[in-house]
């Protein structure tokens, strides 16, 4: 896994949900690309057109809550996404994008603004805002979701350890 | 010595380990669940964990109940690879029709009081209305526990909400949630273990506590629990009860004795108003049915409205029964005539509509009036569609109106707890 990440972050609220991140009608499917064409496409129909690879979700509070849906976090994965910055996320969504191996880092206090370029240190947490110049600390991972994150997912995990 | 909440109780019943909320643990589970939206994905999964056999097959179930039947060919072949594996595994498979995942885990006896149960669906929080720690995941965490039968968890924060007094006979379990939710917020329990206590429970029927333990998902719990006073099973059971020096992050008191029948706006199940506010709004399409409201006294609720009447020109009503013996019921003590002479469709028991995937799109700006658990934007598969949340009986009054109205009063909702579902 890359460890430094850098790229265009695009800014969202609070309580943004899964059903707007991939409707329920698209979920059903193991065509990752599939999902990808469709992600965030009630919120905001021009995410696809304007992400470029490498850039960032950022959000406020609660991202992803509702449905169980890992096709949440595998759809703005396969679209480009390198990783997720949320003032906190909603538990089942955390857990999914850790276990699929997208980076999730929760920042309380961001004040992010739609296209601040930022650079991701996904070893130490520390998130630097190129465009003006502040620097944030993600709220450290525990340790089992970092071993499964250092992984690159849960898959990998199991498959090396077998078990926890 | 500090007593434990409900929820490290069951942990500790697990692990041995006396936990306190942010610990972590690996617990042993002692079921799951998943879905034709879940289950597909963790099978993927499993194989490429390198899985051969799952853990316990016999404490496994898959419930095809999202899409069932299948709309299209590709649905149909996610819907036919969870047959062809759970026939080689010897996994129970339930078949389309036979209901929605969390009304035929709680039938057929795969979870019960203290279990720590994992399901593939976020509304798995459900059966906290059996005592049980059940918990919501996506579908690798779920082929991790078919792999390896345990979960990693964080123990959560204990939410307690205490309810004072009794609902009014035009009240329903669901206008209780529903306020409770607008009360806590969306994200006002995230993370947490949300446990509930009154009076009010000790004779609610086991159907309105799976409602209202239901809703726990839509404030972000992990898990949450009616407490088990009054909780008739068909079986004996040793009740997991909270100790009395437990300790809760946060206690709510609130008092529900002047409830009026609620609903929750567009577009999130927290924009909780009385019904009052929005008396009047026309309602094109109602529905009734999900994990939330899609059993046998919600139905019952709705025909009590309904007997001898006829839905008005331009507005439908969509029933989705909670499972096949649900529907066998209605059929049986004739709600299910009731419902269709008065103009309803009854639909497969399933998920429905509530999913957007099939079985009653709304149309571009169409209100909808729903028994269902959430209404975000797009939920029922066309963003342009606005969806409000209400009990039964509102769906029923409103469509029978043809705008959004309170129910008549109805003292079956008062009733001493059968343990039907």
């Amino acid at each position: 896994m890359t460890l430094l990440l850098r790229g265009r972050a695009h800014v969202y609220g609070d309580n943004i949900d899964t059903d707007r991140i991939i409707p329920g009608k698209y979920t059903k499917t193991l065509d990752a690309s599939a999902l990808a064409a469709h992600v965030m496409e009630d919120l905001d129909p021009d995410f696809r057109e304007r992400l470029k690879p490498g850039d960032f979700v950022v959000a406020g509070n609660n991202f992803g809550c509702g449905s169980s849906r890992e096709q949440a976090p595998v759809a703005l994965q396969t679209a480009g996404v390198s990783a997720v910055i949320a003032r906190y996320f909603a538990r089942i969504f955390f857990r999914n994008a850790i276990n699929i191996g997208l980076p999730v880092l929760e920042i309380p206090d961001h004040d992010i603004s739609m296209g601040d370029e930022l650079e991701v240190n996904l070893s130490t947490g520390r998130v630097h805002n190129y465009t003006t110049g502040q620097t944030y600390w993600a709220k450290p991972l525990p340790d089992i979701m970092l071993r499964i994150l250092q992984a690159g997912g849960l898959v990998n995990y199991l498959r090396t350890h077998k078990t926890f | 010595m500090r007593g434990m909440t409900t929820v490290e109780k069951i942990l500790f019943q697990k692990t041995g380990q006396r936990v306190r909320p942010g610990d972590i643990v690996i617990a042993p589970v002692d079921g799951l669940m998943a879905t034709d939206t879940t289950a597909p994905g963790a099978l993927r999964a499993f194989e490429k964990m390198g899985g051969q056999r799952v853990w316990a097959p016999e404490k496994c179930a898959f419930v095809i109940d999202h899409a069932a039947p299948a709309p299209n060919e590709r649905i149909a072949n996610l819907h036919q690879m969870m047959r062809e594996f759970a026939r080689q595994q010897g996994i129970r498979l339930f078949e389309i029709g036979e209901g929605i995942c969390h009304q035929v885990i709680v039938e057929h006896g795969y979870v019960r009081p203290g279990y720590l149960f994992i399901g593939a669906d976020s509304h798995t929080p459900t059966y906290g209305a059996l005592n049980a720690f059940a918990c919501g995941v996506g579908s690798t965490d779920l082929a991790a526990v078919l792999l390896t039968g345990k979960i990693w968890l964080k123990t959560p924060a204990t939410l307690r909400i205490r309810c004072h007094g009794q609902l009014r006979a035009d009240a329903s379990p669901k206008d209780l949630i529903l306020y409770l939710t607008g009360k806590v917020g969306i994200s006002g329990a995230t993370y947490m273990s949300v446990e509930f206590e009154g009076e009010v429970f000790e004779r609610m029927s086991l159907a309105g506590r799976m409602c209202v333990a239901n809703m726990t998902a839509e404030m972000g719990a992990k898990t949450g629990f009616v407490h088990p006073r009054g909780l008739k099973l068909p079986y004996p059971f040793e009740p997991v009860e909270p100790d009395p020096t437990a300790e809760y992050a946060r206690t709510i008191d609130v008092e529900i004795g002047e409830l009026p029948p609620q609903v929750a706006a567009p577009e999130s199940p927290d924009n909780v108003h009385p019904i009052d506010r929005y008396v009047g709004t026309p309602v094109h399409y109602g529905f009734i049915g999900t994990c939330g409201n899609g059993r046998l006294e919600d139905l019952q609720a709705a025909a009590r409205i309904l007997r001898g009447k006829r839905l008005p020109e331009g507005v439908r009503l969509v029933i989705a029964p909670a499972s096949r013996s649900v529907l066998l019921e209605a059929m049986l003590d004739g709600t299910a005539h009731t419902l269709v002479a008065a103009g309803a469709t009854l639909i497969t028991p399933g998920c429905g509509p509530c999913v957007g995937s099939h079985e009653g799109v709304p149309a571009d700006g169409e209100t909808v009036i729903s028994a269902a658990n959430r209404n975000f934007r797009g939920r029922m598969g066309n963003p342009r569609a606005q969806i409000f949340l209400a009990s039964p009986a509102t769906v029923a009054a409103s469509v029978l109106a043809g705008y959004i109205t309170p129910p008549p009063p109805d003292e079956a909702h008062n009733t001493e707890a059968i343990s039907t579902l």
